[in-house]
């Protein structure tokens, strides 16, 4: 599989605070990583970083050969890196198909009727093709989290990053959200995700990557990384001797 | 009488809708309150004049030379001035649009000096229809009157059906989700100034032609401006043109009942309406209109 994301030596410092400490992370083209890790550990901050929305303190993203380190989130969303939000932000006083065709039209870069067909195809996938006229503030937690999947599928992204999309739902909802992302998966689109909510993560992701106090502490197949003593600490704390 | 009143107040209306346009967009889009509102309005019919005056052309035609220019205008102030005041909350554009109505209106008195002005307009500026013996229709002011019509419109249209203006909704909503779905909002904001600032040209053009100007006729411009815009309800363009229109209709009533009741009845409506938007939750102002209905029940 060929790479399309390799993030080398990430640092980012808010003042005194380093959120990230010089972290390595890579994706390979349809891959699914998953991050776990406690508060406070670094994740949004690091999916920050990838997608564009503030520069690193130090450190190189590069995404499909090119170094896009300083270029912005609207860039790397054009380039092909989407992302969606913990909380969702839909654009209240739009409708959902606005919502959509607004990512689709500036995102993807597509004319008129590609961007319209990109738009319902996008709505489709996520299951919001009846509610497409609703204004987007009307939408209930479930739809908004939809929204904001099928607003950054409508980008045309090549890796999705996705930040506790899981979070706050019944079981039954995420595990529509994620017949949702695997039909992405299918579609060839690479994805990396962060969740609390592992049993819900690890029917998607094939790697795991853990973090702790902004640096990654133990990366590799579900099952080994979440076993390594470092995680199991990091988790439960380290056992009374 | 009395319908020659409200005619008259109604088209009057116009040209304040016209004139809080380019207030009412740039606050509903960036929510800035543009103080210099008035001041670049004023700046407009100044280069439209210059214009009209050096190529001995009518200023219509200067106004079409004159639209670019002020569009960007309108964006160097966005990204010299406004986008580093938006940035540190919403006070500071306030305080540096003022600063900056008090550098324009100076810096014109300094350039064009204490006479009054005017676009010569010819015929234009006197001519009417005569619908019947006692009522005429001034043709400025019809023309005013459609004009703002057709610019709010205009402005309603693009922003809910071209790309562009799709993502000057966006960027207005969520500056850094905008971003995150490809939109340059710094370019968005900008080209939103532009916009805003081409159409307090057009304004300032009729200012220019219906009534004489100097450099200090801006901040009086603003308070009318300004009025259309709350009494309408913020950031709705349609409700601007309302407002307007709510203005002159109150301000012609008002000079029947007393000689000095023209600005007194624009101002009193202004207050009421204010004051009741105090009361009642909402800033739609068909919140208000459900209210009323609803009272008598």
């Amino acid at each position: 599989m060929p790479r399309v994301l390799t993030a080398v030596g990430i640092t980012k410092r808010f003042n005194a605070f380093t959120a990230v400490a010089d972290v390595d992370f890579h994706l390979d083209a349809n891959e699914a990583v998953g991050i776990v890790g406690p508060n406070g550990a670094g994740k949004t901050t690091l999916l920050n970083v990838l997608a564009g929305s503030y520069p690193p303190t130090a450190g190189t993203v590069t995404f499909g050969g090119a170094d896009v380190s300083r270029s912005n989130a609207a860039d790397r969303c054009r380039l092909g890196i989407a992302r969606s939000h913990q909380i969702p932000r839909p654009f209240g006083n739009m409708t959902v198909f606005e919502n959509v065709f607004v990512a689709a039209s500036m995102g993807a870069g597509a004319a008129r009727e590609q961007a319209y067909d990109g738009s319902i195809e996008s709505l489709r996938l996520c299951g919001m093709l009846a509610i497409a006229n609703r204004k987007a503030e009307t939408l209930g937690l479930l739809d908004r989290k939809r929204l904001e999947l099928a607003r950054a599928l409508a980008t045309g992204p090549q890796i999705l990053l996705l930040d506790e999309i899981g979070g706050g739902l019944t079981d039954a909802e995420a595990a529509e959200l994620v017949t949702i992302i695997r039909e992405l998966r299918g579609r060839g689109i690479a994805i990396v995700w962060i969740e609390h909510i592992l049993h819900v993560l690890l029917q998607v992701v094939e790697r795991l990557v853990c973090m702790d106090a902004g640096r990654i502490i133990a990366q590799g197949v579900p099952e080994e990384a979440l076993a390594h003593p470092a995680v199991v600490e990091a988790y439960l704390g380290s056992g009374v001797t | 009488m009395w319908f020659d009143q409200i005619l008259q107040g109604v088209l009057l209306g116009g040209y304040y809708a016209l004139l809080a346009c380019g207030l009412s967009f740039m606050f509903g889009v960036m929510r800035i309150v543009n103080l210099a509102h008035g001041s670049i309005a004023v700046l407009s019919a100044f280069v439209v004049l210059s214009i009209a005056e050096a190529f001995h052309i009518s200023p219509f035609l200067a106004l079409v030379v004159a639209l670019p220019i002020m569009a960007a205008a309108g964006w160097l102030l966005q990204v010299t001035i406004l986008e580093r005041s938006l940035r540190s909350g919403s006070l500071t554009p306030l305080l540096s649009t003022f600063g900056l109505a008090v550098v324009l209106d100076n810096a014109m008195f300094q350039k064009f000096g204490a006479n009054t002005h005017s676009l010569d307009i010819g015929d234009l500026a006197f001519a009417s229809w005569n619908v019947t013996p006692d009522i005429a229709i001034g043709q400025l002011a019809l023309l005013t009157f459609v004009v703002a019509v057709a610019l709010l419109g205009g402005l309603q249209l693009f922003l809910s059906r071209t790309p562009l203006g799709r993502a000057i909704r966006a960027t207005s909503e969520d500056p850094d989700t905008a971003e995150l779905v490809g939109i340059d909002s710094r370019r968005a904001y900008a080209a939103a100034a532009a916009i805003a600032i081409a159409t307090v040209a057009i304004a300032g053009t009729f200012l220019a032609m219906r009534a004489t100007f100097d450099p200090y006729t801006g901040p009086t411009q603003l308070i009318f401006a300004f009025e259309a815009v709350v009494i309408g309800g913020t950031g709705s363009l349609w409700g601007t043109l309302i407002g307007g229109i709510a203005l002159g209709v109150a301000q012609n009533i008002g000079s029947q009942i007393s000689p000095q009741g023209f600005l007194i009845a624009g101002h009193a409506v202004f207050f009421v309406v204010l004051a009741a938007r105090f009361f009642i939750a909402g800033r739609d102002p068909r919140t208000l209109i459900r209210a009323l209905r609803r009272a008598p029940a």
